[in-house]
């Protein structure tokens, strides 16, 4: 067959002053194939997708689709040339249903009435032919993360895409339901769509991709077949350099009780039990992770162990403190340090300058407050200090946050969070959506402050990183701990199985206390 | 860089006033009237000293409302009550001043501070209502507005009227006149003092001082204090505010009754330096100016006196046209051209101003990494 390809890069070339972000990049995808493209942040990969979904115009070079020669000055024309983009940053109202998410910008109008029942039969549709489940009449604001990236799936599978961009689609993803997306991904092949993303994870490109493309320093390295690499060397044509592992060495565990949840139980508003009967123990020095497929009660533990949410039954202790019933900022006055699951919505004030980031979560203690003053000239010199240590990469302080990249801002996060001396650290999803580079410095962070006698609470969906860090691994499933693993012996895939309730008879399993 | 962010926000204001001018000019050509005639005359009355004076008398409480709804502005808090809360507060500040006698150093403070009491306490039912029923706040503000002008006639009619002496027939209901003490001297010998001839009948209120000590004591309130920066970053980003240790209940109810404080000083201006008393004449419709003034001053104490001075600037100069035959409403649709486009400019400045940032970050964090291009490890 001989056909043209889906959409073909001839020399696509975007400067910005002082910076060539994109330098003669070529490449082809064929229709009907799933084709990834890895890189580091700063490779250019996210310029790339802005450019061909119309969000920014090429200095050089041409866009073809079916072999066709294209001008896409918006993303309305790449979308009525059948080009759909799903952020990694999902972009849904809250307040409105997963129906009314899909169909904004592009009503179904039947005279001069919303046809809303027809929409969402349509969706409901798209929902079966590709396995997207959800429900349309729910509230965005009540879909876990997962669920989220399903609707922006949807969104665009509505707009009749025929190339769907994804970037970073599995950053949030636990294994199974990876394999549920690819699944869904493949089934859109089959029916003819053309799939391009993003992505960190090499063993999923490899598995999953028809075709990989790399970019570094804003250029096409090579397109190879995933048979033809592996994924060592893969991460080699990344970054030119050894990929990091987020394994820790000796045991640092000591036996002080940081942090002692006893029977702690949360009920959601409607009074269900969102988590039930959790009790365990961090220790100084000591990584604790909880894995779990999302939207099991991992985000109402930290909400819980936040103040973010009231405690029901049971007691919370940190450092010997029973804190159950205090507010937020006394637990954060006390050395509880947050990294927010989505840095964006819960990390960081974006218009504002770094120097009032730094602050954010710490506004209450010194550096940053003189009685009842900001201390500027202390929050500026903090800030300072975080960008040297923690390689933030920003033209200055008093830059806005939406200006950094989603690593620099990762890292922006986990320093001050550091550098406030915490004697807890919940960290949660630590390195979704940052490159290689970003994560290997994150992890590396964790493992010194651990190393420092830090007691650290992982959340994450990354099982490779829950294992390698963690010293401690419970499995959380429907709002309860069901299983205590040993991270040095379990495999990511017996972890999964635990995580979707299937792995109750394997070994090994310690019995529940 | 910072230069360059200033000028991009005065642009914004700027560009708004000459579109306004623009388009008022040429619906007046449109109607028949002779726009350079009438933008002339108002340029030429406007900028008299009797109508300078009177612009910055008119500016006092437009600014103090301005600030009023800004602060709430400030954390996404809607205070479209300031209406009613400072109606109510100075019908109470005239009628506790009238009833108590002291030296003008506790007198004027202690009208002014009851003025603030009663504008805080309007404020907090609205407060209360949000936080403790979920009930938004831009829906219970205006039902109160409507209740604080019943609650007002109700109080005058009943408590604080001056029963009318002899046979004459009060036909203005008013309260008693507040004391000496009570009132606030002029700043005209400080004018005079500059060199400034002040035509006759020409008073600058004293309390612009107060204004602007308002003004000064909002801006280190909301930059310079932890309080300031909880308020802002529950502005910018609830969410975040909240995982920071914000309470949000607890920073609703602040900043409404901080917001009902100030709105409590809007008619402070005119009845401590003219008025005198409370009266059905006092003016009106302040509260609603000051939504429109802060949203031009960007909820920036400086940005919203400029806001304050153009719309009592346009307020006055729009006498003239009457003489001229020209329909002053002209000037009420200018206002509100200046607002829409305003509202504009600003999102379009803060988009310029977001890319160029992005761009500058992008440059540096590619500049850091060194030199890009590296030789492929072969596969």
């Amino acid at each position: 067959m001989s056909a043209a390809p889906a959409i073909e890069l001839i020399g696509i070339t975007k400067r910005f002053p002082g910076v060539v972000a994109n330098d003669d990049i070529t490449f082809s995808v064929m229709p009907a194939e799933i084709h990834a493209l890895v890189g580091e942040n700063g490779a250019g990969k996210s310029t790339l997708m802005k450019i061909i979904y119309g969000m920014q115009r090429p200095d050089a070079g041409e866009i073809r689709l079916d072999g066709k020669t294209v001008n896409l000055r918006s993303p309305k024309d790449a979308i009525a040339a059948g080009i759909g983009m799903v952020h990694q940053h999902f972009m849904l109202a809250d307040n409105f249903t997963v129906l009314e998410n899909i169909v904004l910008g592009s009503e179904p109008v039947r005279g001069l009435t919303l046809d809303l029942a027809g929409a969402r039969q349509r969706i409901r549709e798209l929902g079966s032919t590709y396995g997207l489940h959800v429900e349309p009449d729910r509230l965005a604001e009540t879909l876990e993360v997962g669920e989220r990236q399903r609707v922006e799936i949807l969104k665009v599978l509505y707009r009749g895409a025929k190339i769907l961009i994804l970037d970073e689609p599995t950053a949030v993803l636990v294994p199974q339901e990876v394999e549920e997306l690819f699944r869904n991904l493949r089934g859109l092949k089959a029916e003819g769509v053309t799939v391009i993303f993003i992505s960190h994870k090499l063993d999923e490109v490899l598995d999953n991709a028809d075709t990989v493309t790399v970019l570094r320093a804003g250029r096409t390295i090579t397109t190879v077949k995933p048979a033809d690499v592996t994924a060592h060397q893969l991460a080699e044509l990344m970054v030119g350099s050894e990929l990091p592992k987020p394994d820790t060495q000796e045991s640092t565990v000591t036996d002080v009780v940081e942090l002692d949840l006893d029977h702690v139980e949360v009920t959601s508003a409607d009074g269900r039990p969102v988590l039930h009967d959790v009790s365990f123990q961090v220790h100084r020095g000591e990584v604790v992770g909880i894995a779990g497929v999302l939207g099991n009660g991992q985000s109402e533990l930290i909400e819980a162990l936040m103040g973010l949410r009231p405690v029901t039954a049971g007691k919370v202790t940190l450092h010997g403190q029973d804190i159950t019933q205090w507010e937020t900022r006394p637990r954060r006055e006390a050395g509880v340090a947050y990294i927010p699951e989505d840095r964006h919505r819960q990390g960081l004030l974006l218009p504002s300058p770094l120097w009032e980031n730094v602050m954010l979560g710490h506004q209450s203690q010194p550096p940053f407050e003189r009685s009842i003053w900001i201390d500027q000239h202390g929050a500026v010199e903090r800030t300072n200090e975080v960008v040297a240590k923690y390689d933030v990469r920003t033209p200055g302080v008093d830059v806005s946050a939406y200006a950094l990249s989603g690593g620099n801002q990762q890292k922006l996060i986990v320093g001050r969070e550091m550098m406030s001396n915490p004697v807890l650290l919940i960290a949660a999803h630590p390195t979704r959506g940052i490159d290689v580079g970003a994560q290997a410095a994150v992890w590396e962070q964790l493992k010194e402050a651990r190393r420092r006698g830090l007691a650290v609470l992982l959340i994450s969906a990354d099982l490779e990183e829950l294992i390698g860090l963690s010293d401690t691994l419970w499995v959380i499933l429907r709002g309860q701990l069901v299983a205590r693993l040993d991270p040095a012996t379990v495999t990511p895939v017996e972890l999964g199985s635990y995580m979707t309730g299937a792995g109750d008879e394997h070994a090994p399993l310690e019995a529940l206390p | 860089m910072k230069l360059r962010r200033f000028l991009l926000t005065v642009a914004a204001p700027v560009s708004a006033i000459v579109f306004a001018i623009v388009l008022c000019s040429v619906i007046l050509e449109a109607a028949g009237y002779p726009a350079f005639t009438a933008f002339h005359s108002m340029w030429t009355y406007g900028n008299k000293t009797s109508s300078l004076i009177s612009i910055a008398d008119r500016a006092v409480p437009y600014y103090l409302s301005g600030l009023a709804v800004a602060i709430g502005f400030k954390m996404n808090l809607f205070n479209i009550g300031v209406e009613g809360q400072y109606r109510l507060a100075a019908l109470v500040a005239a009628a506790a001043g009238a009833a108590v006698t002291m030296p003008a150093f506790l007198e004027i403070p202690f009208i002014m501070l009851v003025a603030m009491l009663v504008g805080a306490t309007w404020a907090f039912i609205p407060a209360a209502l949000k936080v403790a029923r979920g009930v938004h706040e831009v829906i219970s503000t205006i039902m109160l507005n409507t209740i604080a002008t019943g609650v007002s006639a109700y109080l005058l009619a009943t408590y604080f009227q001056e029963k009318a002496k002899g046979k004459n027939i009060d036909l203005v209901p008013k309260t008693k006149a507040l004391p000496k003490s009570g009132q606030m001297p002029a700043l005209n010998r400080l004018l005079r003092a500059i060199g400034i001839h002040i035509p006759v009948g020409s008073d600058l209120y004293g309390f612009l001082v107060v204004a602007v000590l308002i003004g000064i004591g909002y801006y280190l309130l909301i930059w310079r204090t932890a309080f300031g920066y909880d308020l802002r970053a529950s502005g910018v980003n609830p969410f975040a505010a909240v995982a920071s240790g914000v309470n949000p209940k607890a920073m609703v109810i602040k900043v409404m009754v901080i917001s009902g404080a100030i709105a409590g000083l809007v008619g402070m201006s005119d009845m401590l330096g003219f008025f005198h008393r409370y009266t059905t004449d006092f003016p009106t419709g302040i509260g609603f100016t000051g939504i429109g003034v802060a949203l031009l001053g960007r909820n920036h104490p400086v940005g919203v006196a400029v806001g304050a001075f153009i719309f009592a600037y346009l307020d006055r100069s729009a006498q003239i046209l009457d003489l001229n035959g020209i329909p002053r409403e002209i000037v009420t649709i200018m206002q509100g051209v200046i607002l829409l486009s305003v509202v504009v400019a600003y999102e379009v400045v803060r988009r310029i101003g977001q890319a160029q940032e992005t761009k500058a970050a992008a440059e540096a964090a590619t500049r850091l990494e060194g030199p890009a291009p590296r030789e492929p490890v072969p596969a």
